[in-house]
């Protein structure tokens, strides 16, 4: 098996880390190859899993013009790459008081007048690493389509390439967020059956049924538990079970 | 990258055992399952039951008490900077309520202990929200469906999921503030999947008797963590400071805690921030790589806070049960650590060794399955050798394909099949390598139902601490924890605050003496912690480092 292992080994390609040449296992992501050429990362490295927007690389390719981006740690070296991360770039966030906050398309425009800027010229969309249609989501926004905007925005990490790269100087990210806190908050239907149970807690309706399980014996609770009715794999929204014990 | 040729090669063993495989699943004959006695014996290659993968403490409060040496190693260790060096005169923060952690247990609490009239300072490692909170796909438990469910059933499940070990009055707690945290989200414009008419969906996790599992599409860690943090940036009275990690903890004069030396990572000071009340919120440590494995978590989760609790005296609890996910990615490496879904091996996709035999049911509670892989794979021998030097078992996906119907695997699994695509392996035609992987802390720092700890002015909140889970966490019981003691950690230290307090003389004398402790355990002087950042420079680049000074794992 060790020799197994020494064949299948993976081979050195260079890649240019801010213009310096590294030659790194062609195998690994940009963030391992950046580690594995000896960097120790402070900034630039968070969940190494994709999903917090803390790795953001823009990079080019030998002989080619355009501008490419991808997560450092979901994006896989390749031979002459000219990298570079971009960690952190400023763009205006504003406060705002999200409880008085009217859920309308104005709220969002008086915060963020430059939203009008836009040329729609799409360089936000061309270099999110998350693929989000950042310009659509921005023109939901124009149109006052808070749905749409929170729809579109969804995958959106926050890293904030595209802020870096828009003509008009938006924060688009920092506008999606708010759409989507005040659709998620105050435009989307509630759920009635949440404020009802935590109505129903508030006023002590489990207190006993609690204080009995607190006070049970392992042996107890191991039969309870054991004897437990299951909401089956496949059952839908009408589903109820055989007995009201504890509900 | 695709699967070498070496690996193609060894796919070809897994395919021509694979129609058989398939015909035998068709005739429902399985791989039996262990009987209780088996399970007992399988489990002794469960790194939690590897006697040799732990020790028990020298020192400090809960000396004698065995976990692993990983742990061991950082809670034996001295101090990062020497306390005679730290002016505790001149305090450069001075605030009511230090949040130590940005994840989602440090912004709860931080907004709770605003709301309740502190002024608050969140001092957070890497960015705000860089934290396993972020990375939490799957969802968040809460009885929220009064017809079917209530905090009753939800106590089952987890005392059930914890083996019976958890603390009581912890698991109470949990369950009766689990539908306000998600009420709570849902009033900050958090995205929770709906139906049209705002009833939330609900789907089962691994041990629970009811579908209360509530989600954000596949991200929902993701949409509360940004929620609240907006929420945080947003309170004059909250200030962020980020890239500057806490190494110790202050006492005052009459034992309270009363804040931490920090430490700015960019530019090498240290600093003291005084405050009335703390709370620590520093998350779990999956990147201490227990007994070399690899892990789900950030890259900050490196046991910090459990170390400063310990120095200052608190005990630690449950410690020595780690949650290993059966299934996780060790091939192609960019995806290395990622979770595959149990999903796979519930819609019939086997998994086998390199001769490309089956050697486990694939339905066996997690921690039998993880035992099961490791002994294949080390006691046996008989894993397949991976490019990156590690070695993995087979999950045969493309069976889930001949068992269900072609694209079966592309619409039930598309996240997956996509991301697999990206590295040019098509995982319905494909088998995936996988391995188990580090996932959860389920203990930490002893505390209470008011998040409260034996050090008066210290709460804490979330993975940092201990007796929630019991032995095992269910899934969707994290997100809600750190929501649940967020917010109660916060609320506690606002309280303290305001009515037991006391101003006085600020002291580490706390770690002056458990540096002596060391001293005499004999513990050896070059051991240092908190750990702060994990190292992962190459030995050959540290060879000609000929002039770099590490402290720890940090230059």
């Amino acid at each position: 098996m060790p020799n197994l292992q020494k064949e299948m080994e993976a081979e050195l390609i260079p890649i240019f880390i801010m213009g310096k040449r590294y030659m790194v296992p062609e195998s690994l992501t940009i963030m391992k190859a950046i580690e594995y050429a000896g960097y120790q990362f402070i900034r630039g490295c968070g969940c190494r899993g994709g999903i917090c927007g803390a790795c953001s690389t823009v990079y080019r390719k030998a002989g080619d013009y355009k501008i490419y981006s991808g997560l450092a740690c979901q994006t896989v070296v390749e031979p002459n790459m000219y990298l570079t991360q971009i960690p952190f770039f400023p763009a205006l966030r504003r406060e705002y008081d999200y409880e008085t906050m009217e859920p309308v398309a104005e709220s969002i425009y008086q915060l963020y007048p430059e939203l009008f800027r836009c040329v729609a010229c799409n360089a936000c969309t061309k270099i999110c690493p998350m693929d989000v249609q950042v310009l659509d989501y921005i023109s939901a926004l124009k149109r006052g389509d808070l749905e749409a905007a929170t729809r579109i925005s969804f995958d959106c990490i926050q890293c904030g390439l595209c802020a870096s790269r828009c003509m008009g100087e938006l924060p688009q990210y920092h506008m999606a967020q708010l759409a989507r806190r005040l659709y998620g908050g105050k435009i989307a239907p509630k759920a009635e059956h949440l404020r009802q149970m935590v109505e129903d807690i508030a006023s002590d309706k489990f207190t006993p049924v609690m204080n009995d399980l607190k006070a049970m014996s392992v042996d107890e609770l191991r039969k309870l538990y054991t004897e437990r009715e299951l909401e089956p794999a496949m059952s839908g929204e009408d589903w109820r079970p055989s007995s009201n014990v504890g509900l | 990258m695709p699967y070498p040729p070496k690996l193609k090669e060894l796919i070809k063993v897994v395919e021509s055992t694979r129609a058989e495989r398939v015909a035998r699943k068709k005739r429902g004959e399985e791989v039996p399952f262990l009987s209780l006695d088996e399970r007992k014996e399988m489990l002794a290659h469960h790194p939690d039951f590897k006697e040799e993968g732990r020790r028990p403490l020298k020192i400090g409060p809960s000396k004698g008490y065995a976990i692993a040496h990983e742990m061991a190693d950082l809670l034996e260790a001295r101090s990062r900077v020497n306390p005679d060096d730290v002016d505790l005169s001149n305090p450069d923060i001075d605030t009511d309520v230090l949040v130590i952690g940005g994840g989602g247990a440090g912004t709860a609490a931080a907004i709770l202990a605003e709301e309740n009239g502190a002024r608050v300072t969140l001092v957070t490692k890497l960015r705000h929200g860089d934290a396993n909170t972020m990375m939490a796909e799957g969802g968040i438990q809460a009885a929220s469906k009064g017809e079917k469910d209530s905090p009753y059933y939800h106590y089952l499940d987890v005392m059930g999921g914890g083996h019976f070990t958890n603390v009581p009055e912890l698991v109470e707690a949990l369950v009766t503030h689990a539908p306000d945290a998600i009420h709570w989200l849902e009033k900050l414009g958090c995205n929770f999947s709906k139906y049209p008419d705002g009833r939330l969906h609900t789907i089962h996790g691994g041990g629970t008797s009811r579908k209360r599992m509530h989600y954000a599409a596949d991200i929902t860690g993701a949409e509360i963590m940004r929620t609240i943090r907006d929420e945080a940036r947003n309170r004059k009275n909250i200030d962020v400071v980020e890239f500057v990690p806490a190494v110790e903890l202050i006492l005052n004069e009459h034992g309270q805690c009363a804040g931490a030396v920090l430490y700015n990572l960019e530019t090498q000071e240290y600093m003291v921030a005084r405050a009335k009340a703390v709370v620590m919120a520093t998350g779990g440590s999956g990147r201490l790589h227990i007994q070399g494995f690899m892990t789900t978590n950030h890259y900050g989760a490196t046991f910090d806070g459990i170390v400063m609790g310990y120095r200052a005296g608190v005990e630690v609890s449950f410690l020595h049960t780690v949650q290993y996910h059966p299934t996780g990615i060790v091939f192609p490496e960019q995806a290395e650590g990622i979770l595959i879904t149990e999903k796979f091996r519930g819609s019939g996709a086997n998994l086998v060794n390199i001769e490309g035999q089956q050697f486990v049911n694939e339905r066996e509670p997690r921690d039998v399955e993880a035992a099961a892989i490791i002994r294949e794979c080390t006691v046996k021998g008989l894993g397949v050798p991976t490019p990156t030097g590690k070695v993995g078992i087979w999950l045969d996906s493309p069976m889930i394909d001949m068992l269900s119907g072609e694209g079966t695997v592309r619409r039930e699994f598309p996240g997956k099949y996509i991301l697999y695509k990206r590295f040019g392996i098509d995982i319905s035609k494909e088998p995936m390598l996988i391995y188990p992987t580090l996932h959860y802390q389920n203990g930490g720092l002893a505390f209470n139902a008011s998040s409260a700890t034996s050090l008066p002015g210290l709460f804490l909140a979330g993975e940092v601490s201990g007796g929630v889970h019991g032995a095992n966490r269910l899934m969707g019981n994290s997100l809600l924890d750190i929501v649940v003691f967020g917010r109660i950690a916060g609320k506690a230290a606002a309280a303290f605050v305001h009515d037991a307090a006391k101003e006085g003389t600020l002291t580490l004398e706390h770690v002056r003496r458990f540096n002596k402790e060391a001293d005499e355990a004999g513990i050896p002087p070059e051991r240092v912690s908190p750990m702060l950042l994990p190292d992962y420079t190459p030995p050959e680049v540290k060879e000609r480092q000929l002039t770099t000074h590490y402290v720890g794992t940090v230059r």
